[in-house]
């Protein structure tokens, strides 16, 4: 249960790359007059739509330890592919946070230091405001704390697993150091996902604020990350790599991008909703510039990630079939994408940006780039774990 | 003249052990009593899948419909309610306000539509008698049915003796 990482693959996430790189250079010389800032835009969305799937990952890893969980282990060489991703996806949104801490985009519209002067005719009291939380020593301090912490957590979990290997699956010394491990790292992601949800997303439209935007960004996250496991599995299997991996188990995988798609529903109506009732003017800007300027992105956004996986992953057969689950799963894969688009555009390009040739380029790169880590990772190791205790429980498990 | 007979099993595996080698030997099983679902007997008795999640869907379905309905006659068309001062002259214009209201009457009705269906399909009304053919499938015991009809081929104490080698803690007729 080898995966050989082909020359042939290879190849094609070094044109992907290629694309990205050409698209972000043709993007900087060619773009007219945001050009730099549309493609900062475009590299903070991609970069942090990839840098959520590895971290969503690490996140669900920890959660079937938390949850003593036993019929995930099949795939827990994937969650750890996926999660080798991090250490890049930190870089590329440092790189972002760099460009924007010296001016080189305006993305974090914050980080211009007139906005607290008084004296300054840009002074913003509203931003001067929230100088003790947003400025940006703490806010370098915590992005790098954020990140610190979930490479140190993705790495030990890695480093325990392949020490497991060795082990007899009777011994569960290594399962229940990696409980204690999982437990504090959901608490510490618990509150992390939603500090860093205001520092690198909700703080690009400075002036407005939600409480649940930490929860929602999240379960986007999470879908995100599920759907891209799925879509790995069923590469993987197809290659005739993890026929370990049985019917159950799809399904399985199946409820889980169903039920999160709902718990993603479920948080962007919350928001939504209490906004638009309440319709107090400076909260129902955020959705205002949304639903006005990229009027079919926004509710396209709802529909694909609600409509589809709800009607089309409901029945048994559909989350069985690799087929649909690829057709779907691509869907709402680009339907999350879009999310994040939607995080960022309007805040930070304001009604300038669309989806071009750069925003696609750059996700394209992104996604080479994804592949290459991953796969990489994913050759390394033999893509069954040996030493887990519940390995026996989940290579039977089995529902009806 | 009673109608069934009864083999009684004190374990879930020795059960299915023991369905599995009744079927080879060709005698037919009318129902297992459990006390709790048991992994994979409905495949060793071939149970076809339960349609209720269709059922579900339908009732879902049907409460959505019948919920926006009601909304809309009474809040924009009997008497147009003003709230906030929000547009009111078509449904769609204060949808998400009614949006918590649909979900919380579809999960109602598809949940009791569920179960009440559950409950008239199964003849298992409140108040109904036990139709469980020994005190101890409620508690720890398991029990598996022999119709004498479904098996006319065979004498009953044939049917005693297939039924004695798969070691039941008791063999009786009801």
């Amino acid at each position: 249960m080898e995966y050989v990482f082909s020359d042939k693959t290879k190849r094609l996430t070094f044109i992907l790359m290629g694309v990205g790189l050409l698209s972000i250079l043709l993007g900087f010389f060619l773009g007219g007059d945001h050009a730099s800032q549309r493609v900062w835009t475009s590299i903070l969305i991609s970069g942090f739509f990839f840098f959520g799937i590895a971290l969503a990952s690490t996140f669900f890893l920890a959660l079937q330890y938390a949850a003593e969980a036993g019929w995930a282990v099949v795939f827990k060489r994937i969650f750890e592919g996926i999660s080798a991703y991090l250490p890049v996806a930190a870089i590329t949104l440092i790189l972002v946070f760099l460009a924007g801490t010296f001016h080189l985009h305006h993305i974090y519209h914050w980080m211009d230091p007139q906005l607290y002067d008084p004296a300054s005719e840009h002074y913003d009291a509203i931003i001067a405001h929230k100088e003790p939380f947003l400025n940006l020593p703490f806010w370098w301090i915590r992005t790098l704390a954020y990140l610190g912490i979930y490479i140190w957590f993705t790495r030990l979990f890695r480093k325990r697993s392949l020490e497991e290997d060795g082990l007899e699956p009777t011994n569960r010394s290594f399962f229940v150091k990696n409980q204690t491990l999982a437990a504090i790292f959901l608490v510490l992601f618990g509150y992390t996902s939603t500090t860093f949800s205001w520092d690198w997303i909700m703080s690009i439209d400075t002036h407005w604020f939600s409480t649940i935007f930490g929860w929602y960004i999240f379960s986007g996250m999470w879908i995100s990350g599920l759907v891209m496991m799925s879509l790995l599995v069923i590469y993987l299997k197809s290659k005739g790599l993890m026929d370990f991996v049985n019917d159950s188990h799809m399904q399985d995988l199946g409820k889980w991008v169903f039920g999160v798609s709902f718990l993603w529903t479920y948080l962007f109506f919350c928001q939504f909703m209490l906004y638009w009732y309440s319709d107090i003017p400076e909260e129902i800007i955020y959705f205002k510039a949304r639903i006005d300027d990229y009027t079919w992105v926004f509710w396209g956004t709802f529909i694909i990630n609600f409509i589809f996986p709800m009607l089309l992953l409901m029945s048994k057969d559909a989350k069985r079939n690799a087929g649909f689950m690829t057709f779907v799963g691509c869907i709402i894969f680009f339907g999350h994408w879009l999310d994040v688009f939607m995080f960022v555009t309007p805040g930070a390009m304001k009604d300038h940006g669309h989806i071009g040739l750069v925003e696609i380029g750059t996700f394209l790169g992104f996604l080479g780039l994804f592949l290459f880590v991953v796969l990489n990772a994913l050759s390394k190791r033999s893509l069954l774990v040996k030493g887990h205790p519940y390995l026996q429980e989940s290579l039977h498990h089995h529902i009806n | 003249m009673s109608k069934a007979i009864y083999a009684l099993y004190d374990d879930d595996e020795v059960m299915m052990d023991g369905a599995r080698s009744i079927l080879s030997k060709n005698l037919r099983i009318n129902d297992v009593y459990s006390p709790f679902p048991v992994h994979g007997l409905e495949n060793v008795l071939g149970i076809k899948w339960t349609r209720i999640a269709i059922t579900a869907f339908l009732y879902g379905l049907t409460a959505a419909t019948l919920a926006l309905l009601g909304l809309w006659y009474i809040m924009i068309e009997d008497w147009p309610m003003n709230i906030g001062g929000k547009p009111n002259e078509f449904l769609y214009q204060n949808l998400p306000a009614f949006i918590p209201v649909t979900f919380e009457f579809t999960v109602l009705c598809a949940s009791h539509g569920m179960a009440i269906t559950y409950l008239i399909r199964n003849r298992t009304f409140p108040g109904a008698k036990a139709r469980n053919p020994h005190p101890r499938t409620t508690d720890d015991h398991f029990a598996i049915e022999i119709m004498k009809e479904e098996n006319s081929g065979m004498s009953d104490d044939d049917i005693r003796d297939i039924l004695k080698e798969t070691n039941p803690v008791e063999i009786f007729e009801k």
